[in-house]
């Protein structure tokens, strides 16, 4: 288990309670068992205490926490026959943009999503989940076969943001983003978007302007990361936890922003502790959605999520 | 050399004579946004400075007799930034031209989106999208000028969607800025990279322009486009006021 920084003292009971019983180890100590069964009652009220009330600076760790799942584990557990599909094909294919055929539930569908990698190799392979142009092409391009032979789209969204490199913006990074959101703008098809990690800034609206948009409880979505925040607004990096707050990128104040139109609660102690638990929910919240769009015509599909961008931002947070 | 919106309609539109496209007022500081600055504090400096209430203007007029709607970012006002209202103006400039059977020119300058309205000023990527959209149904050019700089999300979303894109020469024009590709490669960056000229080389433009042969040449374009006869060129006396 990889604890973050603010559950330290969480991680310190747990290995307590772990020390004991591997000291207990092959005799039935009844004492030490106790213990250690206490131990296990702190650390659970402790990891409800942490989680009642995650600052919004904490909610971004979580998001960003290693063993989180990832796009990847969604698409393997909750969708069947995936078939990847791969290239833009125009340069290359993004390893950063996982997408492909498959059935959800059996019906079939497009899924799109950023993957980020569980260690060193995968994420470099994966460029920590930062897609270039290429991958939003790609997208554009399973969009366009989407519409055309009307399968639902489903996209999940988990990256820092759009890589910035030089390569990327050689290629037209800009032009990629604007064009895979124009895309999302045009398709005839339901589209749904779960932002089960970070929603980093343009790099994620690409994928997310969507007819319903989810929000897994301790994700988050902002137009910039706290930490360029910080360093713009306030000239020091180190003020995180005030630009995180300022931001008003939690899930919570997204709803109430109407900016998305659900919130998928996660297991106690966040997805990663939880990852079954986690994609369950993952699941019924796409079946939810999927089924608020079964009868609707092509043209009203369209309609609405034009309709429901065109009123982004009349409604603000109440004083 | 930066130039105003007012002072950019002044010079671009026949006689000097436009007439400002009314914006919806948006919610004022949606967020509560406090930095080290109240965020409506910011905006009262940003409006003192410039004189202008926001970051975009709208205007409807003439070109050498060829009617359009335009809309010009103030770099100078917070940086351009695209928050609700630049939101609310684009979409009310697309608006217009539908509704006049007009072509839309906007010209963009902008560090990208507005930081103090969060998401809100994200979504304004989507939301201007739509806008362009009606554009393109009602079968009416849209064409982007990009002026120094237009980074972020506005080159992200409007700024890169037009069925013609012109800049200005050496105006700055990325999605990242230099600076944090350098921070985030660790490697200095050629002359000139993310400059109009290197653009249009990487097939991202259709042409570079200098601003006093702009007129004429939009004149032009949109003529083609929109299948009229050329435009009337040269010094033409005001047209009489109705």
């Amino acid at each position: 288990m990889n604890y973050l920084d603010f559950e330290k003292p969480l991680a310190d009971i747990e290995g307590k309670a772990e020390e004991l019983r591997a000291m207990a180890a092959g005799n039935d100590d009844v004492d030490i068992e106790a213990e250690a069964a206490a131990l296990d009652r702190k650390a659970a009220d402790m990891l409800v205490d942490l989680y009642k009330s995650l600052t919004p600076w904490r909610k971004c760790k979580v998001a960003r926490h290693p063993d989180r799942p990832h796009c990847k584990d969604y698409i393997e557990h909750l969708f069947t026959d995936y078939m990847p599909l791969a290239g833009d094909r125009g340069f290359a294919d993004d390893h950063a943009v996982m997408g492909g055929l498959a059935r959800f539930n059996d019906q079939p569908v497009v899924i799109i999503g950023h993957e980020k990698g569980h260690d060193t190799k995968t994420r470099l392979d994966r460029n920590f989940g930062m897609a270039r142009p290429e991958g939003y092409r790609k997208a554009v391009r399973l969009m366009d076969m989407a519409d055309r032979f009307n399968l639902p789209v489903i996209t999940l969204v988990d990256t820092p943001g759009a890589y910035p490199g030089k390569g990327a913006e050689e290629r037209g990074q800009s032009e990629a983003i604007a064009r895979s959101t124009e895309k999302c703008l045009q398709i005839g098809v339901p589209l749904i978007t779960v932002i089960i990690g970070e929603g980093g800034s343009g790099g994620a609206v690409a994928f997310a302007t969507a007819n319903r948009v989810a929000m897994l409880e301790h994700s988050v979505y902002s137009v910039i990361s706290p930490e360029g925040c910080a360093s713009i607004l306030w000239k020091d990096a180190e003020k995180t936890r005030e630009a995180a707050e300022a931001l008003r990128l939690t899930a919570e104040n997204l709803y109430q922003l109407k900016v998305v139109d659900k919130i998928v609660p996660e297991p106690l102690g966040g997805a990663h502790r939880d990852p079954a638990a986690a994609k369950e929910a993952v699941r019924t919240c796409i079946a939810d959605m999927l089924a608020s769009m079964r009868n609707v015509s092509r043209d009203e599909l369209v309609r609405n999520r034009r309709a429901k961008f065109l009123a982004m931002g009349s409604t603000g947070l109440a004083a | 050399m930066a130039i105003s919106p007012r002072d950019r309609f002044l010079t671009l539109f026949d006689g000097g004579i436009f007439t400002e496209v009314k914006v919806p007022q948006p919610l004022e500081d949606p967020l509560k946004f406090r930095d080290q600055k109240r965020y409506p504090d910011r905006m009262k400096a940003a409006q003192k400075n410039t004189g202008e209430s926001e970051a975009m203007l709208v205007a409807e007029g003439d070109i050498y007799r060829t009617p359009i709607v335009a809309a010009a970012q103030d770099f100078s006002f917070m940086g351009g930034s695209m928050g609700m209202f630049v939101g609310n103006a684009f979409v009310a400039a697309a608006e217009r031209a539908v509704e006049l059977g007009r072509p839309l020119v906007v010209f963009s300058a902008a560090g990208g989106a507005r930081m103090q309205e969060g998401i809100l000023s994200l979504m304004q990527m989507p939301r201007t999208t739509v806008a362009i959209q009606m554009l393109r149904e009602a079968g009416l050019p849209y064409v982007v000028v990009l002026t120094h700089p237009t980074t972020g999300g506005v080159t992200a979303s409007y700024a890169m969607l037009g069925d013609i894109q012109i800049a200005e020469p050496q105006a700055l024009i990325c999605f990242a800025g230099p600076r944090v590709i350098e921070q985030t490669i660790r490697e200095k960056l050629p002359e000139g990279f993310q400059r109009a000229e290197y653009l249009l080389d990487h097939g991202m433009l259709d042409r570079v322009t200098d601003r006093r042969a702009l007129k004429e040449e939009l004149a032009h374009l949109l003529c083609m486009l929109m299948g009229r006869t050329p435009p009337v060129k040269g010094d033409l006396a005001a047209p009489a006021k109705s």
